[in-house]
């Protein structure tokens, strides 16, 4: 077993773990976050995206002991207190941007990653920066909206600062 | 998926990690950004005992010019490579192919020196790194040595780095101005290249091809069509020599055999253009 201290959503945990157990386990079966869903567990669809020290990363192609000194954050803790959504949330909700819902998780954090990253976006750029995660709905046309409509709202660049 | 039960050791310099691989032999594996090994081992493919972690060695992430060279430490992050504005200037080839590489959230943690340690003849760096005659330089027990790519890339996920060596860096000649192009075809945005063309024209002119045999191979019959001044569409009939292709669930070895000389001509026709 392995001491690893992480922070997720604001909050230090630690624990021993095994150094196999992935982070998306960690996350959803010793911390009890199952908002990070597991889809394909081959690093194809997306699905786990959690946010590693502020940028994108398939938390089921990542060890827990990989994590340890570093801050994640999932889909619990992006909104605001007292419930309040987070903007890019906000404009999943406006732009009607989900179908069944099960890519929801991953696709708001992994757009949460890009918009961090690219001040400019246009069409072209949301589609090739959400090219991580499937909708097997093949709901992206709403995804790319909403997408869009969070990179032309900001009058400055929406930060992913955990 | 879980992987087999490893031990887990994390190394906090090279030395350390080459210590460690001399302790525990064929049995450990190096681990950096994890997406080549951990998918591996998930589907029990790789069943490492020992896993060392050399993901914080720190100092080894650098992108620098070195006289006619950039240097590139081992750990450099895909996406390191393809937000590298001196990269971008001096080897646009290896900054636009490390963006072609699966999606932003693996270029987040897939490393350079991972990628061409894995050895994978359908990954694109390793082709890119053939084509622009690249440089690597291995540390063992004894010091460091130097790899050209060509002598790299040994045989199927097997490469010149000894049981006890870590790559550590990556030279690539500067190429500003040269001619470039980086094909690739595959059916989804994050796949592999079913088959895939890297090419720099410049004084040494250099193809080299992805998914096409058991390594990334140089297209040396183009390249000497290419120097007797050949156009491109004949030049790219010799796009298959030498290569033994597979057959899979994507493609037949023919028809790779053919996307290879649509994909060299056209590779050819941007690098000129």
């Amino acid at each position: 077993m392995v001491l690893i201290s992480v922070e997720v959503n604001g909050t230090r945990h630690q624990h021993d773990v095994e150094p196999r157990l992935l982070l998306v386990q960690y996350l959803r079966e010793t911390l009890g976050l199952t908002g990070t869903n597991i889809g394909c567990d081959t690093t194809s669809c997306g699905a786990c995206t959690v946010l590693l020290n502020g940028e994108s990363v398939k938390s089921c192609t990542l060890l827990a002991v990989q994590a340890d000194e570093t801050e994640v954050l999932t889909i619990e803790g992006l909104g605001g207190p007292d419930a309040t959504l987070h903007p890019v949330q906000e404009a999943f909700r406006e732009h009607h941007a989900l179908q069944c819902g099960y890519c929801t998780p991953g696709m708001v954090m992994a757009a949460v990653s890009l918009l961090a990253e690219e001040d400019e976006l246009d069409e072209r750029g949301v589609r090739e920066g959400l090219e991580g995660n499937l909708c097997r709905c093949t709901g992206y046309h709403n995804i790319v909206k909403a997408v869009l409509a969070c990179a032309n709202d900001r009058g400055t660049p929406t930060g992913s600062d955990s | 998926m879980i992987p087999a039960a490893f031990d887990y050791v994390r190394a906090g310099s090279a030395d350390e990690a080459i210590a460690l691989l001399g302790e525990h032999g064929d049995e450990a594996k190096l681990l950096a950004g994890g997406h080549s090994l951990l998918p591996l081992m998930k589907l029990r493919l790789a069943i490492p005992s020992v896993l060392i972690d050399i993901g914080r060695v720190p100092d080894l992430s650098y992108i620098e010019e070195r006289g006619d060279e950039i240097a590139i430490g081992a750990l450099a992050r895909h996406h390191d490579l393809e937000t590298s504005a001196l990269l971008k200037e001096q080897v646009p080839l290896l900054a636009f192919t490390s963006h072609q590489v699966g999606d932003p959230q693996v270029r987040h943690r897939g490393t350079l020196g991972g990628t061409l340690a894995h050895g994978d003849p359908a990954s694109d760096l390793p082709a890119a790194v053939l084509a622009l005659g690249g440089t690597l330089v291995a540390q063992g027990p004894d010091g460091r040595r130097e790899i050209a790519a060509v002598d790299f890339f040994q045989g199927f996920l097997e490469t010149a780095l000894g049981a006890d060596e870590m790559l550590v860096e990556i030279r690539v000649p500067k190429m500003a101005g040269a001619g470039w192009s980086f094909q690739k075809f595959n059916r989804r945005a994050q796949d592999w290249a079913i088959v895939g063309v890297a090419a720099v024209l410049n004084g040494t002119t250099g193809i080299a091809l992805i998914n096409m045999g058991s390594t990334p191979l140089r297209a040396t019959a183009v390249e000497e069509a290419v120097r007797r001044g050949a156009s491109a569409a004949d030049a790219a009939t010799a796009a298959d020599q030498g290569t033994d292709p597979p057959s899979d669930v994507n493609a037949s070895s023919e028809y790779r055999r053919h996307l290879a000389t649509v994909l060299v001509r056209r590779a050819l026709e941007e690098a000129t253009s």
